[in-house]
């Protein structure tokens, strides 16, 4: 623990805290464009020198350790002197182009030039110019701007883990760019803008949009996936401008995932925005009002027997809506209810069946983990940053189960599908041997008609390898969908002998199902899978997989455009708000519920969100507790049955287009051909 | 004038064989076994006794930098790295200790590798020098034939191994970090210090980086004494021979062994067949090899050749290498070209080198022929000043000096060249 004086202010320190650090513990401001906190320290761009007592010349303090009785001087004519001449440099060959730059506003070379540079440049040699390297289609490159801090190749080596940018050739010639024109293969490439500190990274889809000073700012929750990033959502008007990551350390660190970030242009496509009723002559989609298609919704739901009714969540929902929903339903009879809308199947009786125990952070305690038909690169990329992260740090075993994929972290293969935990492998006995084992099972463990069993075999598997003990719970469910979690909180399951998603597409075939209520439900073909004869009431925002099918359809809000609690899969209950309005008639989806109910006789008893809320809680106190997660109780979760000897597969084929947003936004789109379609071509080309 | 007795380097112009018998004939490997019998602790003292100071050109105690090592391995193995990446404009002494004379680098690399607890010694060798390569590949063979290398090193029971890696050519991989990277397999870039390499060096065990001419002389220091050596020299810390290295406008451009301390004039008048045109036609002398400041002829005069004295004289030893510029010279356009070769030659990592550095050989272009303004001196002195001190290594105060050195004491030169240019061809001024 050393002691030291900084700016005559005396601190003490854990040791390796570097003088920066210390620094800005005391409230001392020090210039920076390498140092990151969270990628390693280069110290190459020298704005952060100081002066250290008894030191010849100015340290970088990114890099220098505190020391024992050191005294260190951030404000001083000589540290000033050292400043000018760093940001002179950095200046010289940096155009001046800020009022076309999209960092503008926001580049930290703008500010610290503004705060530590000078007023003019003495600069009359010919600026260097640069190629533009391709990035693909995310990140725009303008590599005049750039100011070689490395920010990008460090984050691409050792978050994203892949290896596909770095510095070439070296002096006033050294430049980054992608080995031999190529787009960054990774999930979390949008990063790359973010570390950048000046202009030289800027996303592509938003070039020329906006400024940052026009954008109002919403904290809000991401929904592309089931970790609950936490975003900042910038809008100007009426119009989601761009999404950014918000830093929690305990989610998303400060990190977010390329889909999260860039599908929001398909908030602006295909849009419902107004209630439409399907002409029984025509079989057309006719626009229609609020009132005639709830009367219709209502008189549809009222009159069917409930046995014959079936209600479904999709991955987007927000839980309140699906609480109204499960209300409604309950006050109909009806208990065909389920949210495993993505065609899998496991017991929804334990909540630690189903959600991430370990928690996101606790992986980088782990000592071995196990993957069981997941692909977290693709399923969560933030999960697998982790993973990637625990494996750099202390070189976590790592074993899979499952389909083999490039995770950016070396694993032992240890088998393609179930029989595989019931061999002996080498692999589980690191397991057992570990002090913080880990097993992660991704959706694809339990995307078949066995899941239950799969489910059971995996609660013998954790029990025998020993995943649980004090203090340390090591089974994880590994969900996809940013709903799910907080559906199985609720029991939006089946109610007693009701029928699950399976069982309703079934009986729908079997023309045993009269009416389908579909909240957001666009994660099959609903067209093929539901039979001729049910009515379908669609409730969402989008015109994708659910809408073409519906009768009626009721439009509902997007994520950005309601207030929403989300789980995310380590059981954490987020808070989501909204930053612009749905669009036409388009309403928040709890009050379509609520006021289908009253059409239907059944009025449900809450006439506002914080009444909803307030009910919600009464029932499952956990969501009264914001952004911290509830421990789950250790119990068996399963049904013992037959496993078939077939091998997992992730469920996602795509990692670009995975609902009904990112399917319908234009830079997913280019996305999928640069980095899903190209792949193919390739691999069928190499056969 | 160093006595024959006392000369070390006693091949150093490859009159001889540089085979092993040839050697063990001038007396290389001989009594190695007795050196390592008497311990890690008095190779050291007698290191430090001899005031044996690195002679890669920063002149860092010897003995010191090796006692800098663990006593005792925490289980990570030790290394010795030998800079063999001589690349400094103006210097070639280590080429002709490699071409003549390698098995002293060799039978040092042992008793210095013994002393630090090392196992293992890499010849970091630079990419220019294939024959030199290919000449220590050939004695290293010798070595590990005669038993002196390898498995029980030289019946001392030390194991020691010697490895050659090639470089590709790149000044920075001299600086001693840079040249870690590089054996690493990475691309040559300087760390920053601390860690320094003695705590983590190559493959994050404590390394020590000594330059070819301070392992060669090692074990003639031992053989003879430290006290032999501090005999030698000016002063007590300015002490031993050297290798000077005397290119450019002399009659006979040489490379020559003499007492640390001789003075600069003695030096060239006697080993170098004096200044083309005489004495007189001197303009300047740059003493240590690019990087250090150029002196002019009045200080050339009486200035000594050693650490202390030229560091006096705001110079410095650097690696002794010796350029003679006469009256003929384009004083301005020589230190322009240098400017040019740090320019090429700097890494690109850190920010005032690689864009200062730029910059500085852009005005000194321009001052070569005049084009520029009188406010434009302080200015690029200014600049120097904002590159030097900066950096993570010293390549940027290596490019500032050459300049420095040469406004100091040639600035009426510039001045007058820049008001040349503006009579003959006046324009705006800005």
């Amino acid at each position: 623990m050393p002691k030291l004086k900084i700016n005559n202010t005396e601190i003490e320190v854990s040791a390796g805290t570097s003088i920066l650090q210390a620094a800005e513990m005391l409230g001392y401001e020090v210039p920076r464009f390498c140092y990151h906190d969270k990628l390693s320290v280069p110290a190459n761009c020298r704005m952060c020198l100081v002066e250290v007592k008894g030191a010849p010349k100015p340290v970088a303090s990114c890099a220098m350790a505190c020391g024992e009785n050191m005294e260190v001087v951030t404000e001083s004519p000589l540290v000033t002197k050292a400043r000018h001449g760093v940001m002179e440099m950095m200046l010289i060959n940096h155009p001046l182009d800020c009022p076309i730059c999209d960092q503008g506003g926001e580049c930290d070379l703008q500010d610290q030039a503004f705060g530590f540079g000078f007023d003019r440049s003495r600069y009359t040699e010919d600026k260097r110019s640069k190629v533009d390297p391709d990035m693909g289609p995310l990140i725009k490159t303008v590599m005049t701007r750039c100011i070689q801090c490395t920010r990008c190749v460090r984050f691409s080596e050792e978050i994203a883990g892949v290896s596909d940018i770095g510095m070439m050739n070296r002096g006033e010639d050294a430049e980054i760019t992608t080995f031999v024109q190529k787009a960054i293969h990774s999930e979390l490439s949008g990063n790359l803008v973010d570390v950048c500190p000046v202009g030289a990274l800027t996303s592509k889809p938003y070039a020329f949009t906006a400024r940052p000073w026009e954008l109002r700012k919403t904290e809000s929750i991401d929904v592309h996936d089931a970790v609950g990033t936490n975003i900042r959502i910038d809008s100007r008007g009426n119009e989601v401008m761009r999404v950014l990551p918000r830093l929690n350390e305990d989610v998303n660190e400060e990190w977010m995932a390329d889909k999260s970030r860039y599908a929001i242009d398909g908030l602006k496509r295909a849009r419902l925005d107004r209630p439409y009723i399907r002409d029984e002559v025509s079989g057309e989609l006719r626009v229609a009002s609020w009132d005639d298609a709830l009367s219709k919704a209502a008189e549809k739901l009222v009159g069917t027997s409930a046995d014959r009714v079936a209600a479904m969540v999709g991955s987007l929902c927000d839980t309140e809506s699906m609480m109204a929903l499960k209300d409604f339903m309950a006050s109909l009879g009806v208990k065909n209810l389920d949210c495993r809308t993505d065609g899998t199947l496991f017991d929804v009786s334990q909540r630690c069946g189903y959600v991430m125990n370990t928690g996101i952070a606790g992986l980088e305690r782990a000592d071995a983990i196990l993957l069981v038909g997941s692909n977290p690169r693709w399923e969560a990329p933030l999960v697998n940053a982790r993973i990637r992260k625990a494996w750099l740090a202390n070189r976590v075993k790592i074993g899979l189960i499952g389909e083999q994929n490039d995770l950016t972290y070396p694993y032992t293969y240890i088998g393609s599908g179930p029989e595989s935990l019931a061999e002996g492998h080498s692999f589980f006995d690191v397991l057992k041997a570990a002090k913080n084992p880990v097993i992660i099972v991704g959706q694809g463990a339990f995307l078949r008609p066995d899941g239950e069993a799969i489910h059971a075999a995996l609660y013998e598997f954790a029990t025998q390898i020993g995943v649980v003990k004090d203090g340390w719970n090591g089974f994880n469910v590994l969900q996809t969908a940013a709903s799910r979690v907080g559906a199985l909180d609720i029991g939006f399951v089946p109610q007693g002998k009701g029928l699950n998603a399976y069982g309703i597409l079934l009986a729908s075939q079997k023309n045993e199902l009269d009416v389908a209520y579909l909240l957001g439900v666009d994660e099959f073909n609903v067209e093929a899978s539901l039979g001729k004869n049910t009515f379908v009431i669609y409730q969402g925002h989008h015109g994708d997989q659910g809408a073409v099918r519906a009768d009626i359809v009721l439009p509902g809000a997007a994520y950005t455009e309601k207030d929403g609690l989300y789980v995310n899969t380590e059981g954490r209950v987020q808070i989501g708000k909204k930053a612009v309005s749905a669009p036409g008639e388009a309403r928040e989806d709890w009050k379509i519920i609520r006021a289908l109910s009253e059409k239907a006789g059944k009025t449900l008893p809450y006439d506002s969100l914080h009444q909803l809320r307030a009910r919600l809680v009464r029932d499952y106190d956990h969501f009264g507790k914001i952004g911290s997660v509830i421990l789950s109780e250790w119990a068996a979760f399963g049904v013992a049955g037959d496993i078939r000897k077939h091998p997992f597969h992730s469920p996602i084929d795509n990692y670009y287009m995975t609902n009904a947003i990112s399917r319908l936004s234009p830079t997913m789109a280019k996305c999928t051909y640069e980095f899903i379609k190209e792949a193919a071509v390739i691999a069928e080309a190499a056969e | 004038m160093l006595a024959d007795k006392d000369r070390i380097f006693t091949n150093v112009y490859g009159w001889e064989s540089f085979s092993l018998d040839a050697a063990k004939a001038r007396g290389d490997w001989d009594g190695t076994k007795d050196i390592i019998a008497k311990g890690r602790d008095w190779i050291i003292s007698e290191m430090k006794a001899s005031g044996l100071r690195g002679r890669g050109g920063a002149g860092f105690p010897t003995g010191m930098k090796w006692s800098f090592m663990p006593k005792e391995s925490d289980g990570r193995p030790h290394y010795l790295v030998i800079n063999a990446d001589e690349s400094e404009p103006g210097t070639c002494k280590d080429r002709d200790i490699l071409r003549h004379e390698p098995h002293k680098l060799l039978e040092g690399a042992l008793v210095a590798g013994f002393a630090m607890g090392a196992h293992r010694a890499y010849i970091y060798m630079r990419g220019e020098f294939y024959n030199e390569g290919s000449t220590i590949n050939r004695a290293i063979k010798e070595a590990y034939d005669a038993g002196l290398l390898g498995k029980n090193a030289a019946g001392t029971g030390w194991d020691f191994d010697v490895v050659l890696h090639r470089g590709a050519g790149a000044y920075i991989c001299g600086e001693e970090t840079a040249l870690i990277e590089s054996i690493e397999g990475k691309k040559g870039q300087p760390r920053n210090k601390p860690p320094f390499p003695a705590g983590a060096g190559l493959y994050a065990c404590p390394t020590t980086v000594n330059n070819v001419e301070t392992i060669a002389v090692a074990p003639t220091i031992l053989r003879r004494g430290g006290a032999w050596f501090a005999g030698l020299g000016r002063d007590e810390k300015n002490t031993g021979t050297k290798l000077f290295c005397i290119s450019g406008h002399v009659n006979n451009r040489c490379n020559v062994e003499e007492e640390m301390g001789i003075p600069l004039k003695e030096l060239i008048e006697k080993h170098a067949g004096g200044v083309r045109g005489g004495w007189d036609n001197l303009l300047a002398i740059i003493p240590g090899g690019s990087s250090t400041p150029l002196l002019p002829r009045h200080i050339c005069d009486t200035v000594l050749m050693d650490f202390d004295s030229l560091r006096a004289v705001q110079s410095g030893l650097g690696t002794a290498g010796v350029i003679v510029m006469d009256k003929g010279t384009d004083i301005v356009g020589a230190i322009a070209r240098l400017s040019h070769f740090y320019m090429h030659e700097s890494c690109g990592q850190c920010t005032p080198c690689r864009e200062g550095t730029g910059w500085l050989y852009r005005i000194m272009q321009r001052m070569a022929v005049g084009n520029a303004t009188l406010d434009e001196i302080d200015m690029l002195l200014d600049l120097t000043k904002e590159i030097e001190g900066h950096t993570i290594c010293a390549h940027g105060d290596a490019s500032a000096w050459p300049i420095q050195g040469l406004m100091r004491h040639f600035r009426p030169e510039v001045e007058k060249r820049i008001m040349e240019y503006r009579k003959e061809a006046p324009r705006e001024v800005a």
